[in-house]
């Protein structure tokens, strides 16, 4: 299919280091379309604290994009910007996880969403501190002391509302069952991770995946919530085979750059 | 690559202590540890700088006061956002935590203490406006992405905590 938004790039070329661009981006379009599901609560979180909680990680999440976009144009070196990066792609080629994509269903899916990608999130950070590209583990230094405090609010969240309410408890309980199909996802590798992880640059998140179940059992356990079973996984994201959320989600963030191209702030 | 010098050239110090943190206005940007290098290279200066938060929208518009202050001073310059080595409440002078202080916001504990302080445990975050320690989390995240809410239980007075960000 023809890109709708080829006109607006500025000159084709050929990719010096595809692979790490690949990588690049598959990083930041979690935290690209986890940002912009968190922002649409600006306005519409449960309570004034808690929106400005979210509207707060959604603005981490951003800023940690603009680091690891703006490291991509250079790789990129075809004269696209951090923006274009971000509004100019088709939903085939954003590589986020499914997880991070679905709705806010009620605040217990937020959170729930949240959490699952926040354990997940600071131990990739942890590990990709240790990247033999400097850049990638200066972002890692950076983005891991905030995202630690995402962690722990998410995980207190958790351990509220399982440990609350009869109401609070069974829907946090559906809201963990629901997104559990999304975790395994996170673990899979793509031919630009096994690239990269060959090179000393990438994190081989296969290696995560037993700590991660550990330290979400934990949570839960302490939420008085019961640790799902199913060994039923959805996957696709990484590939660019998205749920249907997607869409939507992109219809928003581009609405701007489709009604008006070449806008600039 | 872990040097947390900084390298500021003595004729540009003044300059750069005028500008301030567009959101926190009493804090200059020197005392906020955000410069990490300013240096005359063939008459134009080369600042570097390196955000609080990733996402903190202030840094454009520091970049921006910055690049104006210079011009101001007969100088044109270029300003360099650095990632490495991450900023760390650390680098706010002890000039800088008194002008939070003052200013209604509590400076950064060290961080045992802050995760104490965040986690509820503990009550040490003294009251900007009483001096009471019998103050309360209300939130983890407040008005920007550097502060969390806090609330007095003595002379009920909401205020931000600067949190310790190590």
């Amino acid at each position: 299919m023809l890109n709708p938004f080829q006109h607006l790039i500025k000159k084709s070329y050929t990719m010096k280091n595809e692979n790490l661009y690949n990588y690049i981006l598959g990083i930041a379009d979690n935290s690209l379309i986890l940002g912009q599901r968190m922002g649409e609560l600006c306005g519409h979180g449960p309570s004034l604290e808690t929106d400005i909680a979210c509207t707060n990680i959604s603005l981490d999440l951003f800023g940690q994009v603009r680091s690891y976009f703006q490291y991509a144009t250079k790789i990129a070196g075809d004269g696209r910007s951090e923006d274009d990066i971000a509004m100019l792609r088709q939903e085939r080629e954003y590589k986020n996880v499914l997880l991070v994509e679905q709705p806010n269903t009620n605040f217990a899916y937020t959170l729930g969403r949240q959490f699952l990608f926040d354990i997940y999130h600071l131990a990739f950070l942890k590990e990709l501190q240790k990247s033999t590209d400097l850049t990638l583990s200066a972002i890692a230094n950076k983005c891991v002391k905030e995202v630690s405090y995402h962690a722990r609010f998410s995980s207190d969240w958790i351990k509220r509302l399982g440990d609350g309410t009869d109401e609070s408890k069974e829907k946090m309980q559906e809201a963990i069952n629901d997104l559990w199909a999304y975790t395994d996802e996170l673990f899979h590798q793509t031919d630009a991770d096994k690239a990269m992880v060959a090179e000393g640059i990438g994190v081989d998140v296969t290696k995560l995946k037993d700590n991660y179940y550990r330290e979400i059992s934990q949570v839960l356990e302490e939420a008085t919530l019961q640790v799902p079973g199913s060994k039923y996984f959805q996957k696709g994201g990484k590939q660019g085979i998205h749920t249907e959320h997607l869409g939507y989600i992109l219809a928003e963030l581009q609405y701007m750059q489709r009604a008006y191209p070449n806008m600039e702030w | 690559m872990t040097s947390t010098e900084q390298n500021i050239d003595e004729r540009l110090l003044s300059i750069l202590e005028q500008v301030s943190d567009p959101e926190i206005p009493v804090l200059s940007i020197m005392d906020m540890g955000v410069v990490r290098s300013a240096v005359i290279e063939n008459g134009e200066v080369k600042v570097e700088i390196t955000p609080t938060y990733s996402g903190c929208p202030a840094m454009d518009v520091i970049g921006d006061d910055i690049k104006k202050a210079l011009k101001d001073a007969g100088y044109d310059s270029e300003i360099d956002l650095i990632l490495h080595p991450a900023w760390t409440t650390d680098w706010v002078t002890s000039r800088g935590r008194k002008a939070l202080e003052d200013y209604g916001i509590a400076a950064p504990l060290d961080a045992e203490a802050d995760k104490d302080v965040l986690l509820n445990n503990k009550r040490i975050v003294k009251c900007t406006n009483c001096g009471s320690q019998n103050t309360r989390l209300v939130s983890q995240f407040g008005s920007t992405a550097c502060k969390a809410q806090f609330q007095c239980d003595d002379c009920q007075e909401p205020f931000d905590y600067f949190k310790c960000l190590k």
